[in-house]
């Protein structure tokens, strides 16, 4: 049984392959990383699996229905949801409201209802504040709840981020580097959120440097070098590999 | 607890409005008070594509000419209620905006700028052309305003009319940015990728609240037809639009109560300003560029912010 398979993913920028000719399969309740030197094709991948990026060819399938192509917002609705590098927080909202963004296909969407503020829309708003502060509390922001997300400092908003994508109800997450530019200590406290929302039932895939994190918190590991997949296996397996190796320190494969 | 403007804002708004009229010592205040409000419930409309969505409009004096010349010519010709008319030509703007909305509001920046701009250059010159249906440059009569067989006539009582629209239209806005739809659109203007990767369908977003602002300026539009009972199409010219933008950026943007601000501010200004003659044209540019300078986010919410550092002070 797998959640998500990609096969003979292939993506083309102006005669450069960021990824080419790339396959594998991610099971569900596992944590799956991605990992790679850098300009190995991580984000390219990642931005093709959640439909920012259309591929040049292969196919991409979610429960075995292909989904190469399709819009970010109808991936969210078949349970498909992420965070980014670079940080893409509504940073003209408070930290609460960027969590209550991330339910919106969970609530009652409805122009007049909003508009005229109707009683059966406001029940339903409260209890997603409700339950948006409670994913707040679950990434450890408890303290931020009405904060303006611009105040808010960066390790702060990589949390929140992932608050933001978990309130889709996701059954697969996919976080790009959660880790980056965080201290040791913050980078514990993301580690001990990814194993918390994998305890849940969510999948994640992970793309990430820290190899502290990686190797720790893996189930599977998916080595990508120049696009094209270098190695696959277990934290041991992948470590074990002479081509991994040489591809990080830079030797002779 | 998070505080909402909702409760205060609204009720300090009517009172203002309601003492208003009592420093009102002639007709004529009236009228400059009715388009004052008339801005104002543009402006709230605007301020929802501009200053929440983060899109930009340089046609909106298109939509509202085309309201007003929608009233004009069904009451007119095919003898319409008022009520009707006005509806009528609200759900065509409404149709129109959502037609052209949907392509142009995949541009971003300047490229939005232009197709607007565009937009309602081409509505202003359609008024200007067709004078079989539209009168012409020399502009076409409007029979008066009558609502449930009341004839509304004089200066008062489109006082209260406008006022009372106002009322509305912030209610309406204050609710939509404090709604899912509201906080969707939001999103869209702090990150669309962010707002997409959650399930907002970004480009129905933006199609929604540029067709929602169309119709709030072409309701506005038919009643300031009915008032004047003259138009012409300079109502809908690019000067006219880069007039109401420059209310919601000097008010505030994405603050409802900053965009009501800003137009009762430059609606009234020329009026003070009418001692200096000449020079009119060029403190009105003067104010707007220090605005631009000084405060780009605008009155209320720079206001607001140097209110709450004093207070953290």
């Amino acid at each position: 049984m797998t959640l998500l398979s990609v096969e003979a993913l292939s993506k083309e920028f102006g005669g450069v392959h960021a990824v080419e000719d790339l396959s594998f399969a991610i099971h569900p309740g596992t944590i799956h990383s991605i990992i790679g030197p850098n300009g190995a094709g991580k984000t390219t991948l990642f931005n093709l699996i959640t439909g920012i990026y259309t591929p040049t060819s292969g196919r991409i399938r979610l429960d075995d229905k292909d989904i190469a192509g399709r819009r970010p917002c109808e991936l969210a609705a078949l349970g498909m949801s992420r965070t980014f590098q670079n940080l893409q927080v509504f940073f003209n909202m408070t930290a609460v409201e960027n969590v209550m963004v991330g339910h919106h296909l969970h609530l009652d969407r409805g122009l007049l209802a909003s508009l005229l503020r109707l009683p059966a829309m406001v029940k339903r708003d409260r209890a997603c504040r409700a339950h948006a502060v409670e994913l707040l509390e679950f990434v450890g922001l408890s303290r931020y709840v009405n904060a303006d997300a611009a105040s808010m400092p960066y390790g702060a908003l990589k949390r929140l981020e992932i608050a933001r994508a978990l309130a889709a109800k996701p059954r697969l997450l996919l976080l790009d580097e959660p880790a980056a530019g965080l201290n040791a200590t913050e980078s514990r406290e993301i580690d001990e959120v990814i194993k918390k929302v994998a305890a849940s039932g969510v999948t994640v895939v992970l793309v990430e440097h820290d190899m502290k994190m990686v190797m720790g918190i893996s189930d599977h590991i998916l080595v990508l070098n120049y696009g094209r997949k270098l190695a696959e296996g277990t934290p041991a397996e992948v470590r074990a590999n002479p081509e991994v190796v040489a591809a990080y320190l830079g030797g002779q494969g | 607890m998070w505080k909402s403007p909702r409760t205060g804002g609204l009720g300090l708004l009517a009172i203002l409005l309601a003492a208003a009229p009592l420093t009102f010592p002639n007709a004529y205040f009236y009228d400059v008070g009715v388009n004052a409000l008339f801005n104002a419930v543009l402006c709230v409309g605007l301020n929802l594509l501009i200053g929440y969505g983060g899109q930009i409009s340089l046609g909106h004096a298109g939509f509202f000419a085309l309201g007003a010349y929608g009233t004009a010519i069904l009451t007119g010709r095919y003898a319409l209620p008022p009520v009707a008319a006005m509806l009528v030509a609200a759900g065509g703007v409404g149709l129109l905006a959502f037609v052209v909305g949907r392509p142009i509001l995949k541009l971003k920046g300047h490229y939005l700028a232009m197709a607007t701009l565009g937009i309602g250059i081409i509505i202003h010159i359609v008024l200007k052309t067709e004078s079989w249906l539209t009168g012409g440059p020399d502009g076409i009569g409007v029979d008066p305003f009558h609502l449930a067989g009341l004839a509304v006539a004089g200066d008062q009582a489109w006082y209260w009319l406008a006022a009372g629209l106002l009322l509305l239209a912030v209610w309406l806005s204050l609710n939509l940015v404090d709604s899912p739809v509201g906080r969707a659109l939001r999103a869209v203007h702090g990150s669309e990728v962010g707002a997409e990767v959650v399930g907002v369908d970004t480009a129905r977003s933006k199609v929604l609240v540029f067709v929602v602002s169309a119709v709030f300026a072409s309701l506005v539009g038919s009643l300031f037809a009915h008032k004047n009972a003259f138009i012409t199409p300079d109502i809908g010219s690019f000067f006219r639009s880069i007039e109401l933008v420059t209310m919601v950026v000097l008010g505030g943007m994405a603050s409802t109560f900053g965009a009501v601000i800003g137009a009762v501010i430059l609606t009234l200004l020329p009026q003070f300003l009418a001692a200096f003659e000449d020079y009119e044209a060029m403190v009105l540019g003067a104010i707007m560029m220090g605005t631009m300078i000084f405060m780009p986010k605008g009155l209320l919410p720079s206001l607001r912010l140097l209110l709450s550092k004093r207070r953290a002070a």
